[in-house]
């Protein structure tokens, strides 16, 4: 199997088969991680930017880590250090990145779609960190492997995703990544959250109700509410929300005994899920950040090949 | 032009000369105390099984076996193009004060196991690194010599050497590919 | 000058002409149309043989840029692009900078088209100050300075009573008003049209309730207040069906679409084309054939460009923070051929919409080759193919969906007063 993209900008992009290689190293990355000299010489010289215009500690911190085990320089700029704020174009900050040479920027925006904007402006691999509400590769797939971990495949199993559907970059990834290999995927959320035509994308169900999402499902994926982000509009206020659509040690029993709990995090407890839960022996939320960075080394080491054709 | 292939080891060659490897290494270093071995994915893997199975015939006591994968100590992955996978590396003991033998199918040119060595080196210190090989085909380029060679088999930089393993990544036959 | 346009196939349908006929132009006007008519005294001839022989077209929807934006487009390139897409008059619009909200500016326009345009140009002013939506524009004025209508296009007249009041004191005046037909809570920081298309492309979308809830309140408030107005750049199915319920009813509503809204889908906006964001959005399948029905029952009068030219800076970035509108004087006649050739029109349709009606919207004295009006025509090449390049476009700005695309059937010939302002080279 060959990886032939010179950016992992979205999954919607990649086939069966590349999700699969992603997946693969990246459980065989964990041995990096596991032991007491947690580098490989991989990336020795390469440069890594990790171009954040949107604040994150998790994402940012976990692929810095993963270029580093890697023995890659990072260097990370975020909001706070670029010239955004002082009115440069995108391009621009980018094309005076490129100047330094790095081998691959990985970068999070706002905006949906600017690494494929970026992709044709410059010549060093981009890898999407989250882009507005579009795709949040790297979190897709450490959820995907995360799943694998617990049942060894990813084929048959019922994945329900709670949540704001809409403007969730995270469920957008899980639904192309995981329709791709197999999985049915069931959303629920109040209908202000869930975008049309959400079904086609895939294997998608869209539910009325929680119970009918979560229901006999192998996987609950919980997604983060916060006030701010879904405005005055799409909600009354988070205690409501919690009360049909949050995740707790009642509800969770309508899945499979065995289910597991996800979430992307940062967490709201109690709202999107009680702590009960959070803590639970279903969860693998930790797990998942755990996963974080072996899929993140997986991803960089896939777009650092030799010239492709 | 078709490609001449040449068996110049068959199974029963293959079969005496681990035997002989086997005994070489219990000599070596006197018993199989704090030995362990270490198979390069995915043919000295094999072999090392191999290996395994007659020191335990031998001295009746199983060594640990552990797998590296040395992709990603290669020195040359900018010529990986499009990229490779990465293999599992599986090294269930501690390599502390181990005398290990690192076993690969074909020795040439000596990257593959200086990778491998550097593998072993950051999974801790072993007491000492020996290195067992089937064929020993020549044309290094880093100083690096096998412990243990199965057999010294000259070739042309053209020529490949294959070993073939069976469904049960049992060695059936060493290949020459002209 | 004079002129003989000779042998061409005469389309007019404001004298139900359609047959091969020579065209004798005298003094600025149509002197006479007829069979083996001889040029007159030092008249250049145009010969017109297998092309069409129209009114000159008219595009009721532009945006020349002047003053104040003129590093997009001015009043010079644009009647440029103007009569190299085949059209002899433009209708622009009040954004600019300052606004056309008063005599000085809407006469500053006027004059320099005269004297250094292609084309006419009719400035259409704002319905509000400053296009702020708070207090009416000078409607009298601007339409003794020679405006033929008021809109604030770009923008919503978002205040329903003060639209109702618009409506009235236009139809005091005798102004039409233009509605850019706009919900603005629903379009929200929407960058696309909202669909499949934006859910999987992770976009903000605008809900096509958005303009059909505008429409719709504007349709009411004509009929309320018994007032003609002018649906711009209509793009939903929801709109087309509000609209020929109106005018069912008798209510004085007219409309126009732009190309793009019955040629593209927002599947055209995949990649995050920034040439393909414009406001209204591009919508979908049903909507396209929905705006082409309109169009053949009547429902839809006209066809405008929404000419939207923009700097390169200002699309070659990220799509949301791309500026919406594209470029569209010199694709227009092309699209609009092709649904002649698909028969969704017939040729004479064809023409009514892109020439007489917004003639009679907007009482331009126009639209029309019958003897004594202002010999605007443009003579039309059906079938010759060429393709959409950017190095070749008139307007100062290339920001079209149609860069690379082939086009079939132009403009050979565009005359204007008279006037050959345009004549394609071989």
């Amino acid at each position: 199997m060959e990886f032939k993209h010179k950016h992992i900008i979205a999954l919607r992009d990649l086939n069966k088969a590349e999700i699969e290689l992603l997946l693969s190293t990246a459980e065989n990355m964990r041995e990096v991680n596991s032991r007491d000299i947690k580098k490989v010489p991989t990336l020795r010289g390469k440069t890594i930017i990790n171009l954040f215009y949107e604040a994150s500690t998790r994402t940012r911190t976990s692929f810095e880590l993963a270029g580093k085990r890697l023995s890659a320089d990072t260097v990370n700029i975020s909001t706070s250090t670029s010239s955004s704020t002082k009115g440069e174009t995108l391009s621009d900050t980018a094309l005076n990145l490129l100047a330094m040479k790095p081998d691959i920027i990985v970068m999070r925006h706002s905006v949906s779609g600017s690494h494929y904007y970026l992709a044709n402006k410059i010549n060093c691999s981009i890898i999407n960190a989250g882009d507005g509400a579009h795709e949040h590769p790297s979190q897709g797939l450490l959820d995907m492997l995360t799943m694998k971990d617990k049942f060894g495949r990813l084929d048959g199993l019922k994945v329900a995703i709670v949540g704001d559907i809409a403007h969730s970059r995270v469920a957008r990834s899980n639904i192309q990544g995981l329709t791709k290999l197999g999985s049915s995927v069931y959303l629920a959320g109040p209908p202000t959250m869930m975008p049309p035509g959400v079904e086609r994308l895939g294997n998608v169900t869209v539910c009325a109700t929680m119970k009918e999402a979560i229901q006999d499902a192998d996987v609950v994926m919980m997604l983060r509410i916060q006030q701010e982000r879904q405005g005055k509009t799409l909600m009354p206020n988070a205690r409501e929300y919690s009360r049909y659509f949050g995740l707790n040690p009642e509800n969770v029993k309508w899945a499979k005994p065995n289910a597991m709990v996800m979430h992307p995090g940062p967490i709201n407890r109690g709202v999107e899920m009680s702590s009960f839960v959070v803590d639970g022996d279903q969860s693998w939320i930790l797990k998942q950040v755990e996963n974080g960075v072996a899929v993140r080394m997986s991803m960089l080491y896939h777009v650092c090949g030799g010239e492709l054709e | 032009m078709g490609v001449e292939k040449t068996v110049i080891l068959d199974g029963v060659g293959i079969k005496r000369a681990l035997t002989r490897i086997a005994h070489e290494i219990l000599e070596k270093n006197k018993g199989i105390e704090d030995l362990a071995l270490v198979g390069i994915r995915t043919g000295g893997v094999h072999l090392a099984h191999e290996l395994a199975a007659r020191l335990a015939e031998i001295e009746g006591e199983t060594l640990p076996i552990g797998a590296v994968d040395i992709t990603l100590y290669r020195d040359d992955i900018k010529s990986l193009a499009p990229h490779t996978p990465v293999g599992k590396t599986d090294i269930g003991f501690s390599l502390e004060g181990k005398r290990v033998v690192l076993v690969d199918d074909v020795l040439y040119t000596g990257r593959t196991i200086r990778a491998a060595m550097d593998a072993l080196m950051d999974h801790g210190r072993a007491s000492s690194i020996q290195l067992a090989v089937l064929i020993d085909r020549g044309h290094r380029e880093l100083p690096i010599r096998a412990d243990f060679v199965g057999r010294n088999v000259p070739t042309s930089q053209k020529e490949k050497v294959q070993v073939q393993f069976d469904d049960n990544n049992r060695p059936v036959e060493v290949v020459l590919e002209k | 000058m004079n002129l003989l346009i000779k042998g061409g196939r005469v389309i007019d349908p404001s004298q139900g002409i359609d047959e091969v006929l020579d065209l004798v132009v005298e003094n600025g006007v149509v002197k006479e149309i007829g069979t083996g008519l001889a040029a007159p005294a030092g008249a250049e001839v145009v010969d017109a043989a297998g092309r069409y022989v129209v009114p000159g077209l008219i595009d009721m929807h532009v945006h020349l840029r002047d003053p104040g934006l003129e590093y997009k487009e001015d009043i010079v390139s644009g009647t440029k692009a103007a009569v190299a897409g085949g059209f002899t008059s433009v209708c622009c619009m009040p954004n600019t900078k300052p606004v056309i909200d008063n005599k000085a500016v809407a006469s500053y326009i006027i004059t320099k088209a005269k004297v250094e345009g292609c084309c006419n140009v009719f400035p259409i002013g704002s319905i509000t100050q400053g296009m702020a939506g708070e207090r009416l524009a000078e409607m009298g004025e601007l339409k003794e300075t020679g405006c033929v209508a008021v809109s604030d296009d770009g923008k919503p007249v978002a205040n329903a009573e003060l639209m109702r009041r618009a409506l009235e004191y236009a139809r005091g005046i005798g102004i039409m008003v233009i509605s850019h037909a706009e919900e603005p809570a629903l379009v929200g920081a929407g960058t696309m049209n909202e669909g499949y298309t934006s859910t999987e492309l992770g976009l903000k979308g605008i809900p096509r309730v958005a303009e059909d809830i505008a429409t719709a309140r504007d349709v009411m408030l004509a009929e309320y207040t018994n007032s003609p107005v002018h649906i711009a750049h209509v793009s939903t199915k929801g709109s087309v069906r509000l609209i020929r319920e109106a005018k069912a009813r008798g209510v004085k509503v007219t409309c126009e679409t732009a190309p793009h809204y019955f040629t593209l889908t927002d599947d055209a906006v995949r990649g995050y084309n920034t040439n393909a964001k414009m406001n209204p959005p591009l919508r979908e399948a049903d909507d396209v054939a929905a705006i082409k029905a309109g169009l053949a029952d009547g429902t839809i009068d006209c066809i405008a460009t929404d000419h939207a030219p923009h700097h390169l800076d200002e699309k070659d970035m990220e799509f949301n923070e791309a500026l919406n509108g594209i470029v569209g004087l010199e694709t227009s006649l092309p699209l609009s051929l092709q649904l002649v050739r698909d028969g969704v029109l017939t040729f004479q349709q064809m023409v009514e919409r892109m020439s007489c009606n917004p003639a009679n919207i907007l009482s331009l004295g126009r639209g029309s080759l019958k003897a004594g009006t202002p010999a605007d025509i443009t003579v039309i090449d059906p079938d010759a193919e060429w393709t959409v390049e950017p190095e070749k476009l008139a307007s100062k700005s290339k920001n079209s969906p149609w860069l690379g695309a082939k086009m079939k059937g132009c403009a050979v010939c565009t005359v204007v007063g008279g006037k050959i302002a345009f004549n394609r080279k071989a």
